[in-house]
């Protein structure tokens, strides 16, 4: 929140999804529940929201529950929010072509992705993008399909007055409340919304709204309930900068403790926000003469992933937990100057057997650093 | 000369070689570069001719097929086993459990059993000949045996997925039936290839594409067990369709006789 | 637009060796003349060759990129792009985009001793650097090469070994684990070479490629005879997919091998080499 921040009303609410249709976001994508869980779906509506609707996660379970009130961002987060909209789970990069004389052509896909507004990031998906940015944008080979599909978005984050048993957003500090990577921030009251802008996009969208400025105890009410949010979080890593500690404990044997009771199914790093790994591949045409290069979300936790032919160099899950584990909470620092882990706790919630991170980084803590 | 190809039938349902059938156009572009020279259930017979490449459907559970499976593997220099039963026996190779054998089972069924021959077990193609090349699936996926035909005529040895169901449900954002409701889906372990149809339907999976690689099933199936399912519940989770698969074979006996 | 060099090119080839029963060496020209012109790499790079229709595989360059011949790549059949290359024939197409990573410190060995220690197909991606130093012969000290493999059979280059250990100031040792009758070189792993080396203490950097476990057994040895940590690089495989730091695939601890490396100076790499699981 700024000096600026303006209240709009919920009565009012439909205004934002006009401004921003009338900025020339054709699709404005919010959060709807579905399947049993909060997924981002083009709305038209305000009602579209999930109001009253409260998740209730766990290790390994995720329930949503309905009760009488207004608010429609009363919930901390689904399995996704922008990775998909960013880094397409599977996609075409390029085909080839083969004449009948042998000559190979090659063309890169094309996308337009339309403009697109997002209503209800959270703070650790914003810091998640973030990452992911200097990933895919911001290396030696830009990355053209995800810088286009980014350039096309306006984020409107909302501050996060409901964490979920399994986040630990202020133990990264990442969140709860909306402070950076958003066009425009968002903290919900019974009454209204506040909001802020984050960029010159943000500012105009709010100059188009025209709104009256949040009262002071407007604010102060927002600041109760992140505060709120911030101290009911229960889970912590064990530090900011795990690197150096993890490093030292590649021997240790709870390595091998969670390699028995991890599945290597690679859900957590499909519903992590910062996992970027995957695999490339190419589907030929029957008729052989043309073929379609992909690539697709792939996993750290697969035999693909280190498989060189010959041998595959993490062929157990011991191997392949810690490679995930020391990436995510270790070599990440070295690679993009923080953690990789935003602290949505998306892991904890979406792994079929409940694997906590936070508790297996506390275990692993807990042992004495290799000889 | 275009490439030979052969279809064999063995103990099974004929689903898989409905798969090549149903694939409809495709086929018929498979026509123009192949040469199609058995397949009984699409017209050709000549089940002796030499042949580059020979999909075997079924599992062998007569006598008269371990035999025949021997001539199918000598005239191919190709042979691809498709489906749950050609690569694992299949949903008839429960009988593999009966200690007494089928005697019992065919005297209580059939009013004429003597006109039954079967042998006591129902195996993968695999446990009786060389197999080049194990495509999975109750049925299998079309797309994957074409694609697998494609790369053959490429002069490259197909890839096939082995990673786990969930993967693929993660990727079409299909919401995980396990966390939201509970339901004991066998995605973790289970061999990817199916497109995740059934958790698309809300369903869980039931394993018909056989284990993946690197499976861990014991912390799976004791999440099961937390879920209410009781022990003999579990045992058939793992002994359904891919009972004979290596890690759903222990798994589901490890659950048999009670809690391991 | 993604950079011009990470879409493939159309390559034809131009000539195909079997060096060994799985080694094959083929001879890569670039069809579109503009791109062939422009193209080129330093000595220890890599490019992504793509066989059409089923996928892409980093192989190292083994020609001089300052020679004008074709462009040059030995690979070994292992995988399914690689055995699918393997028949391929003069004349055939694939496509090649890079080159791609950090190659040879050419530099930092200008003026110094070079020992040139590899094992098996790690001889392919130090040969541009050994040619590129036999090119311009005054600006390099002793070269001592050392190359060893699994079985006698599995030699390749015999006669390129025997023409490069004419060349003044140059050594050349080869090994076999496993020798056979016909062998008239030395038994035993590259290591056993070194002893027989005569490597120079002083002003010598080394490079090395090969299996890690054969590099991790060198290095204590170099260490031993006095050549500087920092004069020691070493050239690192993993699955790579897009060449690019994209895929996450090549990651060892921190590094990316597609980009950081494939050439590491020793120190930085250090923690990691042979290390199970990374």
């Amino acid at each position: 929140m700024d000096e600026h921040t303006v209240f709009l009303p919920r009565a009012e609410a439909n205004r934002l999804l006009e401004a921003l249709a009338g900025s020339g976001f054709g699709r404005i994508l919010g959060p709807v529940a579905r399947d049993g869980t909060l997924l981002f779906q083009p709305i038209k509506d305000w009602d579209d929201l999930p109001v009253g609707v409260r998740d209730v996660q766990q290790p390994g379970s995720y329930r949503l529950q309905q009760q009488d009130d207004p608010r429609c961002f009363a919930w901390a987060n689904g399995p996704q929010a922008l990775k998909p909209l960013t880094f397409t789970p599977r996609e075409i990069i390029w085909r080839a072509q083969r004449s009948p004389d042998g000559a190979l052509s090659f063309q890169a896909a094309q996308d337009d992705p339309e403009p697109t507004a997002v209503i209800g990031v959270r703070a650790c998906d914003l810091a998640a993008l973030d990452l992911q940015e200097r990933h895919f944008m911001h290396g030696r080979f830009p990355d053209p399909w995800f810088r286009k599909r980014r350039e096309a978005l306006f984020l409107v984050g909302v501050s996060c007055a409901h964490p979920a048993e399994t986040c630990f957003c202020a133990s990264t500090s990442d969140g709860p409340a909306i402070t950076r990577g958003h066009d425009l921030g968002m903290a919900e009251l019974d009454e209204g919304y506040l909001l802020w802008a984050g960029t010159q996009a943000g500012k105009t969208l709010l100059e188009r709204l025209d709104l009256d400025e949040a009262t002071a105890s407007q604010r102060r009410a927002v600041e109760r309930e992140i505060h709120q949010a911030t101290v009911t979080q229960k889970r912590t890593l064990p530090g900011r900068h795990l690197k150096q500690a993890l490093y030292e404990r590649l021997q240790a044997g709870h390595w091998a403790d969670v390699g028995e009771r991890c599945l290597s199914c690679g859900n957590c790093t499909a519903v992590c926000p910062t996992c970027f790994c995957h695999m490339e591949m190419d589907e030929p045409a029957l008729n052989g003469q043309s073929s379609e290069h992909l690539r697709q979300w792939s996993s750290c936790f697969n035999a693909e992933h280190s498989f060189m032919g010959h041998f595959i160099v993490r062929s157990d899950t011991r191997l392949r937990y810690r490679q995930w584990l020391t990436h995510k909470l270790g070599s990440w620092h070295e690679q993009y100057g923080r953690s990789g882990c935003v602290g949505c706790g998306r892991c904890i919630t979406w792994c079929p057997v409940g694997i906590d991170i936070t508790a297996e980084a506390h275990a692993l803590l807990q042992e004495t650093p290799d000889a | 000369m275009k490439p030979r190809v052969s279809v064999h039938k063995f103990s099974s349902c004929d689903g898989c070689q409905l798969a090549f059938i149903n694939a409809g156009p495709a086929l018929l572009e498979l026509a123009e570069l192949v040469d199609i020279v058995h397949f009984a259930e699409a017209g050709p017979m000549d089940p002796d001719a030499p042949v580059d490449i020979a999909f075997v459907e079924g599992s062998i559970s007569t006598q008269e097929e371990a035999v025949r499976i021997r001539r199918v593997r000598e005239s191919a220099r190709y042979l691809i086993s498709i489906g749950a039963c050609a690569t694992a026996g299949g949903l008839q190779a429960l009988r593999n459990f009966n200690a007494q054998g089928v005697g019992d089972w065919t005297r209580a069924i059939y009013a004429r059993p003597e006109f039954i021959e079967s042998l006591d077990t129902a195996s993968a193609i695999s446990a009786q000949v060389k197999v080049d090349l194990e495509l999975w699936g109750c049925p299998v996926n079309a797309q994957q045996v074409f694609t697998a035909i494609r790369r053959l005529l490429f002069g490259a040895l197909p890839f096939v997925d082995n990673e786990k169901v969930c993967q693929a449900c993660k990727r079409q954002g299909i919401v995980c039936v396990l966390v939201t409701r509970g339901t004991p889906c066998l995605g973790p372990v289970t061999r990817t290839g199916c497109g995740a149809i059934c958790p698309a339907f809300g369903r869980d999976c039931y394993g018909c594409f056989g284990p993946a690689e690197n499976p861990n099933t014991a912390p799976l199936a004791r999440r099961f067990q937390g879920l209410g399912l009781m022990p003999e519940d579990i045992a058939r989770r793992f002994h359904f369709i891919n009972s004979q698969a290596p890690g759903f074979l222990e798994e589901g006996l490890d659950w048999d006789q009670g809690t391991p | 637009m993604r950079e011009p060099t990470d879409l493939p090119w159309e390559a034809r080839i131009t000539s195909r060796v079997q060096e060994t029963r799985d080694i094959f060496s083929l001879k890569l020209e670039l069809v579109d003349p503009g791109i062939r012109a422009a193209y080129r790499s330093y000595p220890g790079q890599y490019n992504m060759l793509y066989l059409f229709g089923v996928g892409e595989v980093p192989i190292s360059i083994v020609s001089d990129p300052d020679d004008d011949d074709p462009l040059e790549h030995t690979i070994r059949a292992v995988g399914r792009v690689t055995h699918g290359l393997e028949r391929l024939r003069v004349g055939d197409t694939l496509g090649l985009r890079g080159p791609y990573g950090r190659g040879w410190p050419l530099q930092a060995a200008q003026g110094r001793n070079v020992v040139v220690i590899s094992g098996g197909l790690g001889c392919a991606p130090v040969v541009s650097m050994i040619r590129y130093m036999l090119r311009r012969r005054d600006d390099y000290g002793q070269i001592t090469i050392l190359q060893g493999v699994k079985h006698s059979h599995d030699l390749i280059w015999r006669r390129q070994y025997q023409a490069w250990e004419k060349i003044r100031d140059v050594q050349v040792l080869l090994a076999a684990d496993q020798g056979g009758p016909q062998w008239p070189f030395s038994v035993g792993n590259v290591t056993v070479l070194m002893e027989r080396a005569n490597i120079p203490p002083e002003d010598t950097v080394a490079v090395l490629c090969g299996p890690e476990p054969m590099m991790k057994a060198a290095i204590p040895r170099l260490l031993a005879q006095g050549v500087d940590p920092f004069h020691i690089w070493l050239s690192i495989e993993r699955n790579m997919q897009c060449g690019i730091g994209h895929c996450g695939h090549c990651q060892v601890g921190p590094h990316f091998i597609c980009q950081d490396g494939p050439v590491f100076r020793y120190p930085d790499i250090a923690d990691w080499i042979d290390r199970e699981g990374f």
